[in-house]
Order: structure tokens, then C-alpha cells, then sequence
């Protein structure tokens, strides 16, 4: 097991919160820009999100295992759900906005814009 | 210590593969090594001691997301060269945002303690002992947190619905049942009370007649040089 009870309830993680804490930081970050760098490219944003979604789960998780809450765990099961429902949402958009138009540009997409 | 050393060479990897999945040229290869960063993050929440969440992860996202993703990239016929045009302008900016969100949260990190009565305050402690991680997991997931559960099981259910419903299209040239036509149809059956004891054999067969054929559409003659029948 790599988690061992503690004395005060929460349990010693066998590597520290706080490396958790910064590789999701980092992996937020890489969503970010990623979003920022492929402006063109709608597939490769909605990929940057699951990015994003997977760092919010690594914290939620690490916190969770630091206090020793299963509310943690349960509360990114939630997360994972709603990302999987965002991404076919996702998809199915893309897809019939390219059997529209032909293309998955974001500069294209502007049939909203009054 | 050895422990250490896996989490280490899993978060190298997650953060490598994390960053070829933004910045690699073919969306084929982004999708690629996006399964790898999920299958090192599932790494790091077993090494965390989330078992099950670990195993939901490698199925639901690789197993399904990922999949998806790589049916969309692979069925669009994108030209994938005209897709990079905008990378090199908006690296800046880019870069510029990236740089200072991650100051902000490296402040964060640094300047932040725990609460000491952070114990006290969990709504779901973890039993422990010889409980696993999945069974204490399930214990509150289907008695403290059900209407979540239930309400997950929802947002997947519009998400299906309305996957379908989007992406739903009636080709020419297929044929389909016309519910409305069937039910409009009347006046050609009539009820019959057949001989008892003889059945319908008495009356025979009653078939709905069948729909009048459009009638030939009458030809013009405009010479008439004598085979009609109108003479």
C-alpha cells in the first residue's frame, strides 16, 4: 500500500502532496497554451481540455489521499463523467459542422455571430 | 524509494507526452500521445492509492474518449498543413499567458498550509484496515452520494441523445416505415363476424385492396397515323 495511517487521521502519502500539486499544475498550463497555439485546429482545443480535466482530477485526487476523504474520489468519478459527456458532445458538433461547411476552423465558425 | 522513483518517471512522461499533444503536427499523433498522458496519470493516482479510479480512467478515457477522438480525426478529411498556419503567432501570447498562470500557481502552492481541523471536517472518511479502495468507494457512492450518481448517469444519458440527435441525418434512397401514412389508413377493412365453427375459412381471405396505380400518363399523339384506341 502506498499509503500508511497517519496518528491525526490523514494518511502519509508515499510522495509528497505538493509534487502532485505541480505536476498538475504544469499539465494546466499545457491545456492553456494549448488552446492558445492551435487556434485552428477544433480537435486538438477539445483535446487541451481533457488536459485540463485530467489536472483537476490528479489534484482532486491527491487531496484525497493526503486527508484520506473519499469525497475526493468520488467528486473526480463526477468530473470524469461530465468530460466524457463533453467530448462526444463535442465531437458530434464538429462533425456535422464539417459536413456543413467543410472545415473545422475556429476563424470559420461565425454563423452565430449576429 | 521506489515509489519515488515510478512517480518521477510517470510524471516525466505525462508532462512529455502533455506537451506533444500540443504541439504535434499530426492530430493523429496528438490523440496518440494523449493516450499515453492518460495512461501515466492513471499511474500517479495508483501510486496515490486511487485504484479505481485509476482503472476508470485507462477504460472510460483510452478505451472510449480517446477512441472517439481518433474516429473524428481520422474520419474528417482535414488538411492538416493549413491547421498549423496560426502556431508560430500565437506562441507569444501564448507563451505569455502559460508563463504567468503557472507563476500564479506556483505562489499558490507555495504560500498555502492546511487547516488544522482539515481532519474534522471530511464528509467521507477513508475506513481503512482491510476495506479496498473500489468496496469504500461504493459504499458511498451508492448511499451518501446516489442523487449524483443518478444525476451523472443523466448528463450521460443527454449526452447520448444528444450525440444522436446531432449527428443524426435521413439519406435519399433509404427506405423507412411511415407511421403516420399506416395510421391515416381507413376504409378499406371492415369488420366481419365470421360463421361459428367455421372460421374465416367460410369467408375466405379479406385483403385490403390495394392502393389505386396512378393511371399512365395519357400520351399526346399529335400524328395520328392509327394504332390507338380511340378510333
Amino acid at each position: 500500500m502506498p499509503t500508511t495511517m497517519g496518528m491525526g487521521g490523514t494518511t502519509e502519502m508515499a510522495v509528497g502532496l505538493s509534487h502532485y500539486l505541480a505536476i498538475s499544475s504544469i499539465l494546466l498550463v499545457l491545456g492553456v497554451v494549448g488552446i492558445f497555439l492551435n487556434r485552428k485546429n477544433v480537435i486538438v482545443i477539445l483535446m487541451s481540455v481533457e488536459l485540463i480535466l485530467l489536472a483537476v482530477n490528479l489534484n482532486l485526487v491527491a487531496f484525497s489521499a493526503r486527508l484520506d476523504d473519499l469525497a475526493g474520489q468520488v467528486f473526480a468519478l463526477f468530473v470524469l463523467t461530465v468530460a466524457a459527456a463533453e467530448a462526444s458532445i463535442g465531437l458530434a458538433i464538429i462533425v456535422i459542422y464539417f459536413r456543413n461547411r467543410g472545415s473545422i476552423e475556429v476563424e470559420d465558425i461565425s454563423t452565430l455571430r449576429g | 524509494m521506489i515509489t519515488t522513483l515510478a512517480f518521477y518517471a510517470f510524471a516525466f512522461v505525462l508532462i512529455a507526452s502533455a506537451t506533444m499533444v500540443v504541439t504535434a503536427r499530426n492530430p493523429v499523433h496528438s490523440v496518440l500521445f494523449l493516450i499515453l498522458a492518460f495512461f501515466n496519470a492513471a499511474a500517479l493516482m495508483l501510486i496515490a492509492g486511487a485504484e479505481f479510479l485509476a482503472m476508470i480512467l485507462v477504460i472510460v478515457y483510452v478505451g472510449a474518449v480517446a477512441v472517439l477522438f481518433l474516429f473524428v480525426v481520422m474520419m474528417l478529411d482535414i488538411d492538416f498543413a493549413r491547421m498549423r498556419e496560426g502556431f508560430q503567432k500565437y506562441l507569444p501570447i501564448g507563451g505569455i499567458v502559460g508563463f504567468i498562470l503557472l507563476l500564479e500557481l506556483a505562489l499558490v502552492v507555495s504560500t498555502w498550509t492546511t487547516a488544522s481541523e482539515a481532519t474534522d471536517l471530511r464528509l467521507a472518511p477513508n475506513p481503512g484496515g482491510g476495506v479496498t479502495n473500489t468496496e469504500a468507494l461504493g459504499a458511498i457512492l451508492y448511499t451518501d452520494y446516489v442523487y449524483l450518481f443518478q444525476l451523472s448517469g443523466l448528463v450521460l444519458l443527454v449526452a447520448m441523445i444528444g450525440a444522436i440527435v446531432l449527428t443524426h441525418r435521413q439519406r435519399p434512397g433509404t427506405k423507412r416505415q411511415n407511421v403516420a401514412a399506416q395510421i391515416a389508413r381507413t376504409g378499406s377493412i371492415s369488420m366481419e363476424r365470421p360463421p361459428v365453427g367455421a372460421g374465416i375459412a367460410e369467408l375466405g381471405i379479406r385483403r385490403p385492396p390495394l392502393p389505386e396505380a396512378p393511371k399512365p400518363k395519357q400520351v399526346a399523339h399529335a400524328d395520328d397515323h392509327g394504332h390507338g384506341g380511340h378510333h
